[in-house]
């Protein structure tokens, strides 16, 4: 490192700023944990988080249009950390859905004190637990989170399998604890935090093992450089496969494309709502952000040996996730099966390469906004403090509280891809992206899942509106500002890019291209 | 031809968006205000079609002013997509002017009588609603600037008609006869929209001036099947042969609805649309022969069943599908017959509706019944109708100097001036209907007014009030005078929209044609006076074949049933039944194998972490595999 520093190296201050400022102020609320009085660390964290966040968008702003690595020596970079357009956008998009997000976590009217659980040590359905369900929730939630979307900032930046790997764990380990933070229902919060957490690490060493094989290959870490060695390298090739599937595999896990989707469901009905919210998000955007990244920068020249394997993988996916849609009876299931359908939709995106980067940008941000809010209406429904999670009890909705009957089906319809959605305009235009790059076989399939997959989302709405509700039929608690301001910005976001979607495709055209390819 | 261009509008006639607004303005008005408007809504709706006439009448002094007598105004885009724009604009031009003057004045008078007509109906709030809509619906058909503005019209008045057909939906006879002059005109309009595209794939526009001027460019095909596309639209909105049903019994709707709209107005515009599209089917003489035909086939039909009908306002409808066969005649004939059609069209919107407003006085006094075989000595009972309903039978049957003496005789010295044996054909036809319509309407004349009384007992005859007879006053006046005054005037009026109008020689010069009319007319009403001047069975007589045929309305009811009907009905009930088995067979065996494959896979969800791990190494094993087996190949 000395060397280095005295042959010349550059930092880019100013590009790093975002991560810089995320981090700071996740160590920062670790003080205020320890420095402020119980009765204000709400107030003090979210406000705390709220504009860390605010200011990491502004900062990723005030970077718009680099094109360049963080690291420089003697003008030359060096690929850890990159700040491209595919990047940059990523970063703003993951500061902003992460803002609403926080705002999700900070409800604490529509159930008293909040749904997470004031001291996670204590033994679940115990006496002590009982007593702790009145009090407020943990305030850890909020650096933690700010640990995770740091990681993820991080991650769709990241131009080295090593600082990749930094990133994965950085953004996962906050995440394992988070699911697990479930004032009610805990055993099951605590189980879908413990698979998680396992078969997190299970991925994580295949993606340790194929990133070993990579550098064997290639004689370096750097995405750049892998693809170079792509073409050049004498190694056997047989490294480069495994090192390939490996990486694959792990980055896949996280995406939940199937058959490597099977925690998604529980995890999803297990964790905190809005930590699921946080997760179908921002962990689909950054889980996308490192597969574009990875298979365009640094596998394109090998494209045509994965092409297949990938192909096979999203089919599964698209289908498997409709399909097994169909029968859930659980609105948090259910969005877990869709989330893993349109990890299906996503791969379509990242196996067009190129032609497709900025399309499926878009399908990022637009079905990050829509699930948000859609998370964000799921925890208002309630049988007394209980989320009413099972579909038969959303019956009649519409009769006692059309409002939220009016946003769901609005968001159900986005989902399902009908027109003046931000469903229909991501849908269409990745699809179209797709057809660009002769993947015609895949829009078939994408349009086969999306007609499967529409079957779920509109008996939701049937069930909304023409059925009758039961007598005891559960109530819609009225969210605070916090709530509020999430449902209404998902929703407003999820019509504005159904009708002028024509901004944000302008901007994600712009940032369409990565660095070294 | 020269090109045909329109100058801008300017003064008052940049207010012709007006004249439809006015209208407009008084249906959404009684349409909106409900209930609260039940107390004034009629004089409302009479009170905009008055001022569009005032405006009517203004704009007509206006543009006899102008050099080139035509005003075009643009109001908006309708639609703007590459080469295609379709803009809203209006025509104001001597064409447009005359049905403007005939729509908002006769639709006046038609309005005044109706309060008087409606005065006892509930819903006569809903009935001027929609009478104001319709006179709307029609101006913007005889005032739009282009084949898409006359379709919206066109269109509109179609809706009108069959609100104020069913207007008491609650009669079953009522609601039929709207479905079906519904259903009917939808089959002819398929006509006109066919039309429209074949424009604007030869010409690219749909616009008039567009259209006009490009005609000569069109190929022989392309024109003869614009033209024949436009002739079955037009046929189906006058009830011409094939689609003459609907016509008679649109006669379910309120009287003043037969007048207005179903005798001198909506039926009406099949003649304006060949009218005004004249110089397409100037170019085609195969397209004007089919109009010609149309046209002799149908005075022919109309007057043949006319005399086999005893309800008068049925023969009065069948007389209306007789008449504008000779309006398709003469337009089909072309020329200065053009101008023809138009004036024996205007006078037949004031004697006809003469006739139905006196047809609905008379029902008035005989508590709504209308069959004519319980009619007769009405004379001494409503004089004024009596005297009225008179001056229209003499126009109609055109004995000078009634209106129809100078409008139908041209037709028919014109037909028989068409070239060979095709003008002893068709002026033969022609000189056989006049004769037709004297005998049936002198039949109905007698029947109705003189004779014996055979009213049934409930029955206390009286004149109507004077918001009645005040219309049937001026529109008999207008039967009376108006012939004589149109004859010359306005053919030279619309000369340029038709071009100059000149002398044709034929077979028959004019005086030898007025002689044979007059003498045919006379023997036709002579026969009918004899005949029925003591009265008729008040039961149908058993009869020859002919007689029972045109009482079956010369089997069109059964050509409809057969061509139509069953096979409609046939293909209905073939796909319900596809519907049922095939398509909702594989939609719900889908539906089933997609649930059942969902919950069969489901069961690979156990919620252990070690099956889920085993399914990630699984993956991770194929993934793997497959690569090596793009490396082996």
């Amino acid at each position: 490192m000395n060397e280095a520093q005295q042959a010349g190296l550059q930092i880019d201050w100013a590009g790093l700023a975002p991560m810089i400022i995320v981090f700071v102020a996740a160590f920062g609320g670790l003080l205020v944990e320890a420095a402020v009085p119980k009765a204000r660390r709400l107030v003090v964290q979210v406000a705390l988080a709220v504009l860390t966040l605010a200011a990491a968008f502004a900062a990723v702003i005030l970077n718009a249009g680099k094109n360049s690595a963080a690291f420089e020596i003697e003008g030359v970079g060096i690929g850890s950390v990159v700040l491209d357009g595919p990047g940059l956008f990523l970063q703003g998009t993951l500061a902003v859905l992460a803002l609403i997000a926080v705002l999700l976590l900070a409800e604490r009217r529509t159930t008293k004190g909040g749904d997470f659980v004031a001291e996670a040590a204590v033994v679940a359905d115990s006496a002590a637990d009982k007593a702790q369900r009145r009090e407020d929730g943990a305030t850890e939630i909020f650096p933690l989170t700010l640990f995770a979307v740091g990681g993820m900032m991080m991650f769709v930046t990241a131009g080295d399998l090593l600082t990749m790997f930094v990133a994965l764990e950085m953004l996962s380990l906050p995440l394992y604890l988070l699911c697990g933070l479930a004032k009610r229902r805990r055993l099951i919060s605590q189980e879908a935090a413990l698979k998680y957490f396992l078969l997190g690490a299970f991925a994580s060493a295949f993606y340790v093992y194929g990133m070993a094989m990579l550098f064997g290959f290639a004689g370096t870490v750097d995405l750049a450089g892998i693809n170079r060695a792509g073409v050049e390298s004498g190694q056997p090739r047989l490294f480069l496969y495994i090192g390939v599937a490996m990486i694959a595999v792990a980055l896949l896990f996280k995406a939940a494309a199937v058959p490597f989707h099977m925690w998604t469901p529980d995890v999803y009905t297990g964790a905190p709502t809005p930590v699921t919210a946080l997760m179908a998000a921002c962990v689909k955007v950054a889980a996308f952000g490192g597969l574009l990244r990875v298979f365009n920068v640094g596998l394109s020249s090998s494209a045509w040996d994965w092409h297949l394997i990938l192909t096979v993988i999203a089919v599964a996916t698209m289908l498997g996730g409709a399909i097994f849609a169909v029968t859930q009876r659980n609105i948090k299931r259910l969005l877990a099966y869709s989330s893993i359908a349109n990890a299906g939709y996503l791969l379509i995106g990242v196996i067009a390469l190129g032609d497709a980067v900025g399309q499926t940008m878009f399908y990022l941000a637009a079905y990050g906004f829509t699930v948000i809010a859609a998370f964000a209406v799921v925890s208002l429904v309630r049988d007394g403090d209980e989320e009413a999670t099972h579909l038969a009890r959303w019956a009649g909705l519409g009769k006692n509280s059309p409002g939220t009957a009016v946003v769901f089906t609005i968001l159900m319809l986005a989902l399902a891809g009908l027109p003046f959605t931000s469903g229909f305009s991501a849908k269409f235009n990745l699809f179209a992206a797709a057809l660009q790059a002769d993947e015609v076989g895949l829009v078939i399939v994408g349009v086969v899942s999306s007609a499967i997959l529409a079957f779920p989302y509109l008996r939701v709405v049937v069930l909304l509106w023409l059925n009758e509700p039961a007598p005891d039929a559960p109530t819609v608690n009225l969210p605070s500002p916090m709530a509020g301001t999430v449902v209404a910005a998902g929703v407003a976001a999820t019509i504005l890019l159904g009708i002028v979607p024509g901004f944000l495709l302008d901007l994600v055209d712009q940032a369409s291209t990565f660095l070294n390819t | 031809m020269d090109d045909i261009s329109y100058a801008p509008a300017e003064g008052v006639l940049s207010l012709a968006w007006l004249l439809i607004a006015l209208p407009a303005f008084g249906a959404a008005v009684l349409l909106l205000a409900g209930r609260r408007s039940d107390k004034w809504g009629h004089w409302l709706g009479v009170a905009t079609i008055g001022g569009a006439f005032a405006l009517a009448v203004a704009m007509f002094a206006s543009l006899a002013g102008l050099e080139n007598k035509s005003a075009e105004l643009d109001l908006f885009t309708i639609i703007a997509v590459q080469d295609l724009t379709i803009e809203a604009n209006l025509l104001f031009d001597p064409l447009s002017a005359v049905f403007c003057l005939l729509i908002t004045g006769v639709g006046f008078l038609i309005h005044v009588y109706a309060v008087g007509y409606m005065a006892h109906d509930e819903g006569r709030r809903k009935f001027f609603a929609y009478f104001n809509l319709f006179a709307a619906a029609m101006l913007v058909l005889v005032l739009g600037g282009n084949y898409f503005m006359t379709f919206i019209g066109w269109e509109g008045v179609g809706l009108a008609s069959y609100l104020l057909i069913s207007f008491w939906q609650m009669k079953p006879a009522a609601a039929t006869a709207g479905k079906k002059a519904f259903l009917t005109n939808r089959v002819a309009d398929v006509g006109f929209l066919l039309a429209m595209f074949t424009m604007l794939g030869a010409l690219g526009t749909v616009d008039f001036a567009g259209v006009f001027n490009g005609a000569e460019s069109l190929s022989t095909g392309t024109s003869l099947a614009i033209g024949l596309l436009l002739l079955a639209a037009a046929c189906g909105k006058s009830g011409q042969f094939p689609f003459q049903t609907w016509l008679p019994d649109a006669m379910e709707g309120p009287t003043p609805v037969s007048a207005l709209i179903h005798a001198a107005t909506m039926v009406t515009a099949g003649v304006y649309l060949i009218a005004r599209s004249h110089a397409v089917f100037s170019l085609n003489p195969d397209v004007q022969t089919a109009v010609v035909v149309v046209g002799a086939l149908t005075l022919l039909f109309g007057a043949i069943v006319g005399c086999a009908k005893d309800d008068i306002k049925r023969v009065l409808a069948w007389s209306t599908v007789s008449q504008i066969g000779y309006m398709f005649l003469a337009v089909g004939l072309g020329g200065g017959a053009f101008a023809l059609g138009i004036i024996h069209l205007l006078a037949h919107g004031f004697f006809k509706a003469g006739l139905f407003l006196g047809s609905g006085s008379v029902m008035h006094a005989m508590n709504d019944q209308t069959d004519i075989r319980r009619f007769g000595g009405l004379w001494r009972k409503m004089p004024l109708t009596y005297a009225t309903f008179a001056a229209g039978w003499l126009a109609i049957i055109g004995l000078f100097p009634f209106s129809g003496f100078f409008t139908k005789d041209p037709i028919i010295h014109d037909a028989f001036a068409r070239e060979g044996w095709q003008g002893w054909v068709v002026g033969g036809a022609a000189l056989l209907g006049a004769a037709l319509t004297a005998f049936y309407m002198t039949r109905l004349f007698v029947l109705t007014f003189h004779g014996p009384k055979r009213w049934t007992d409930d029955v206390h005859p009286h004149e109507s009030p004077a918001i009645m007879t005040v219309p049937l006053v001026l529109l008999g006046l207008g039967s009376l005078g108006a012939g004589g005054l149109m004859a010359t005037s306005v053919p030279e009026w619309l000369a340029p929209v038709f071009g100059e109008p000149h002398e044709v020689h034929g077979h028959l010069t004019h005086m030898q044609v007025t002689i044979a009319t007059t003498v045919v007319v006379v023997l036709g009403a002579g026969l009918g006076w004899f005949l029925f001047r003591n009265g008729t069975d008040e039961v149908p007589r058993a009869a020859a074949w002919p007689v029972r045929f045109a009482r079956a309305d010369l089997g069109g009811e059964a050509v409809n049933r057969g061509v139509f009907e069953r096979p409609s009905r046939l293909a209905a009930s073939a796909s319900v039944a596809m519907d049922g088995r095939v398509v909702d067979g594989a939609v719900n065996g889908l539906a089933a194998g997609v649930g059942g494959t969902s919950r069969r896979l489901l069961v690979l969800q156990t919620g252990f972490v070690r099956s889920y791990a085993l399914s990630i190494l699984s993956g991770a094993l194929i993934v793997v595999a497959a690569l090596m087996v793009v490396v082996v190949q």
